[in-house]
């Protein structure tokens, strides 16, 4: 009763907070919809018992992507979206598109939710194998490094070759920048640094550098 | 009916940790100026009351009969909800923080994943705050504090990954027990003075206080605050600074175990001296307070990022090939 109740108020909250990440004219309320929107998810996980997939989804996604979301959002200066959603010229090109892609996802949800129906134990023949008494992750853990560990290394490797391109990209040596180099200025001595000069009286000092 | 009465039942054990936490927070506050004040050789706070203990009372009730100003260029739901966001999620990592082995408000099993979950929330009550303002200085303020937040969370989630291996367990009270011969303390001690710098930076703490530097940004984020709301700022500032000595004291000083198994000290009960250790970082927090000059931006990033990642990946590797050789490794 309790937990159909709980249920219901966070796929609620989910819903309507997903609708107003694409409703909302203001970008930076997108963003905190969103993360509205993963915190009930996460709650919608540990609901089922999947309270490690759960507290990663807030780690990862709350705690760091969606981060950087608000940072790229309120670094763009995008905050007031000013035309009108659907109806000015410029955005409703994109309708077809949007309408395409959007068909194809439903088509994708029908199919993987009518297997769900249709074929049960398709799903449940992963679960049988797992143990009721040992803790979630351990569980995660155990299939994840034994049965599925080459492609668990692979993704982890695609992982790391988009960050290098990332950074590939967007690195550029530009001139003029001054940079502080610890190494040279902790092995500066004093030598190198003060140099006393012997000054006569009406004739100054020329220092040659 | 059942189902009402089992929530005032944990109601009432909320209210019973949520209170003297409360309390605490406002103590600590008087402590920490007092520590502040000792080491540059003033008074500090001595006035209200017994040694200045009421000071932090005195403070609070002035900040509720200030007036609250809500600037008009504001996002005003957005600049509302920061500050109540940064005490909730300050307040709300306490239920998993063990006291003894049974004085637990929730014993999940993925205690651990659950407090650094919470800790790496605590950036949107700067963002929120800093970005409804909207005005220059707290803007930069909350820009600076993600980044921080969000470079010094990767080592001390690795930091974390060293002790998980230890313990074999994301239970909070099986990594406390699994300190029951030796504190974790000893054996990964480089990752301990890692976590506590990374700790400082996590809850901008000086060296780290950059969303605040008062030189350069007024005060940062909270610079259009005023009031209860600039309060509770403060508290939830504080609330996560206890809290990261909790988390500290649970992960390496051993959590609620005595430090001698020995007659008279076994009759403490745990909660005492889990309130120790988390005194004594909290004391150290001061101290670093009052002796550090502060860090220029690029400095804390190359610090984050350059030194403090590598060398915490590279124990990991330490760490689990020394339990896999010598056969350590807990498999439960």
């Amino acid at each position: 009763m309790a937990h159909a109740i709980f249920f219901y108020i966070f796929s609620t909250i989910a819903i309507i907070s997903a609708i107003m990440v694409t409703a909302s004219k203001n970008t930076v309320h997108s963003v905190f919809f969103l993360i509205l929107d993963f915190i009930s998810i996460s709650c919608l996980f540990i609901m089922i018992g999947a309270e490690f997939l759960g507290m990663i989804m807030l780690i990862v996604y709350v705690g760091a992507v969606a981060v950087l979301f608000l940072f790229v959002v309120m670094m763009l200066n995008v905050a007031q979206q000013k035309n009108q959603w659907f109806l000015s010229s410029q955005s409703s090109g994109h309708i077809p598109f949007g309408l395409i892609i959007s068909i194809v996802i439903f088509f994708e949800l029908i199919i993987v939710i009518g297997g769900w129906k249709y074929k049960p134990d398709l799903f449940y023949k992963v679960n049988s194998q797992l143990n009721e008494n040992i803790s979630n992750t351990h569980s995660l853990g155990q299939i994840l490094y034994t049965d599925y560990i080459h492609v668990f290394q692979i993704s982890g490797m695609i992982l790391l070759v988009a960050m290098i391109g990332a950074i590939v990209l967007t690195f550029r040596q530009r001139d003029g920048v001054k940079k502080q180099s610890y190494i040279k200025q902790i092995s500066r001595e004093r030598s190198e640094g003060v140099q006393v000069v012997d000054v006569k009286t009406n004739k100054g000092v020329s220092l040659d550098d | 009916m059942e189902y009402i009465s089992l929530i005032f039942g944990e109601v009432y054990k909320i209210l019973f940790l949520l209170v003297p936490v409360l309390v605490s927070v406002a103590m600590v506050v008087w402590l920490d100026r007092r520590v502040w004040a000792f080491v540059q050789k003033r008074q500090g706070p001595n006035v209200v009351g017994p040694f200045g203990l009421l000071q932090s009372l005195a403070d609070a009730l002035k900040y509720i009969f200030k007036e609250i100003i809500i600037p008009s260029s504001s996002n005003k739901v957005i600049f509302i909800l920061a500050p109540i966001v940064t005490m909730t999620l300050a307040l709300v990592a306490w239920a998993v923080i063990p006291f003894s082995q049974t004085q637990v408000i929730a014993d999940i099993n993925v205690g651990i994943l659950y407090l650094f979950a919470v800790s790496s929330l605590g950036v949107y009550g700067i963002i929120m705050g800093g970005w409804a303002s909207n005005s220059k200085y707290p803007f930069l303020g909350a820009i600076r504090s993600a980044a921080q937040m969000v470079s010094y969370e990767v080592s001390i989630g690795i930091i974390i990954i060293n002790v998980l291996l230890c313990v074999g367990s994301l239970n909070l009270n099986d990594i406390v027990v699994a300190q029951q011969n030796l504190w974790f303390v000893i054996p990964l001690f480089p990752m301990f003075v890692i976590f506590f710098i990374s700790a400082l930076a996590e809850t901008n703490r000086p060296p780290f206080d950059l969303p605040e530097a008062e030189a350069e940004l007024v005060a940062g984020y909270q610079t259009e605050y005023s009031g209860m709301m600039y309060a509770m700022f403060w508290l939830g500032e504080y609330a996560n600074i206890l809290l990261m000595c909790a988390m500290g004291s649970i992960l390496f000083l051993g959590g609620w175990l005595s430090p001698i198994e020995l007659y008279p000290f076994n009759l403490i009960p745990g909660a005492i001296w889990l309130i120790f250790k988390i005194l004594f970082l909290f004391f150290l927090f001061a101290l670093v307070k009052a002796i550090v000059p502060r860090y220029r931006y690029d400095q804390l990033m190359r610090l984050g990022w350059k030194i403090f990642l590598p060398l915490s990946l590279t124990w990991v590797v330490i760490t689990a090939s020394y339990l896999f050789y010598f056969n350590l490794l807990p498999i439960n």
